[in-house]
């Protein structure tokens, strides 16, 4: 896939999102893939937030705000109908947040890949509750604060690996990507819409607001979190993991964290211990 | 039919508000524009369009947040953020 390829057409626009949001960044990225023929369940969060507004629905197709633990299950009951009326060409999709998917989410989301309806689930990963206030969620990485992880009490357990959560369903396919990667994410929304079965991608979306950063190093923010290796591109097939994506130039983790508020509280020496566990890393999927 | 629905029930793709009055500063083309399309791609808006015949983008400020994505991911920084003149929609 090449840029000029990409389709020109816009079916999301006008939300209510933040300046430099990148979440409907990755929701319009998303659409330009999928194209018309496609049903969006979203839940509770940043992009029902930001697209519900009565009677505006910058959505261009159709779209359900549905209960925050009901993505999933929404998908398999959706997935199922149009099973029904032979319509499987339809693009059935979840857009939900980290919240939406590692806490609140999760058991339906299990449940649902168990089923096996054909769906594309895709979190938008901006590790924490941003629309509410950003509260910490069980996508918020270690060593960052929060409205709820204040100052010194910052988040001190790891960021849940759901990559691997999902994986261990015997998921067909599931991706992590991240925005400042556009055709790579891309690709990956284009592969899962073409598997007959549940389908996983997780991709990270910096939060200018959350996160503490200018609007404008939205794009530069995802690429750092990426090259220092605080976020991997990964791919699950056929029961095998593999890096889809590897930054050319390692920066050293200090740089990420510099480049936004909510890391500044931690100190040299926490800072030094993150860039050693990072790099003590194996490959993608191992423990 | 769709209109018939009561509720809180509206057409998809309705968009009464435009977002342009959310800032000042609109992104400007004054360098030479390469078409390489990263602006376009990047805009969380949708407010970047491609002028094909001319081989350079153009802006749609009733639809941009003045995040400055766009400035910033240039790569031949044709792209500047300022006040729009006078008299052009803002």
């Amino acid at each position: 896939m090449k840029l000029k390829e990409v389709s020109k057409e816009e079916l999301y626009r006008c939300s209510y999102g933040c300046a430099g949001c990148a979440s409907v960044l990755a929701l319009r990225l998303t659409l330009k893939v999928l194209g018309e023929n496609s049903v969006f369940v979203v839940p509770a969060g940043c992009i029902s937030t930001v697209s519900a507004y009565y009677p505006q629905a910058p959505f261009f197709v159709p779209m359900t705000v549905m209960a925050f633990a009901a993505t999933a299950a929404a998908l398999s009951g959706i997935s199922a109908g149009f099973k029904r009326r032979g319509r499987e060409d339809i693009h059935v999709v979840g857009f939900a947040g980290d919240g939406g998917t590692a806490d609140i989410g999760i058991q339906a989301l299990s449940g649902a890949i168990d089923c096996g309806y054909k769906f594309i689930y895709i979190c938008y990963d901006n590790e924490a509750y941003m629309n509410t206030g950003i509260q910490r969620s069980g996508l918020t990485p270690y060593g960052a604060t929060t409205t709820t992880t204040p100052g010194r009490c910052f988040e001190n357990r790891p960021k849940k690996d759901m990559l691997r959560i999902v994986a261990d369903h015997g998921i067909p396919y599931a991706a992590t990507a991240c925005i400042s990667y556009p055709l790579d994410f891309m690709r990956k929304v284009e592969k899962a819409s073409k598997i007959n079965g549940p389908t996983y991608i997780q991709v990270l979306v910096p939060c200018p607001t959350g996160w503490g950063f200018a609007p404008d190093r939205a794009i530069e923010l995802g690429r750092m979190a990426v090259e220092s290796g605080m976020w991997n591109l990964l791919e699950f097939e056929n029961g095998e993991f593999h890096t889809t994506y590897t930054p050319r130039h390692k920066r050293p983790v200090a740089e990420y964290f510099e480049a936004q508020t909510r890391f500044r509280q931690l100190s040299p020496e926490q800072v030094e211990a993150i860039q050693r566990e990072i790099d003590s890393r194996g490959a993608p999927g191992s423990s | 039919m769709r209109e018939s629905i009561p509720g809180p029930v509206s057409k998809a793709g309705t968009v009464p508000t435009k977002m342009g009055s959310w800032s000042t500063i609109k992104p400007v083309l004054e360098g030479k524009c390469n078409f390489c399309l990263l602006c376009w791609i990047f805009c969380p808006e949708g407010a970047i369009s491609q002028d094909e015949a001319d081989r350079k983008v153009l802006f749609d400020h009733d639809y941009c947040k003045g995040c400055g994505i766009c400035a910033k991911e240039c790569p031949t920084k044709a792209i500047q953020m300022a006040e729009p003149e006078a008299g052009r929609a803002g």
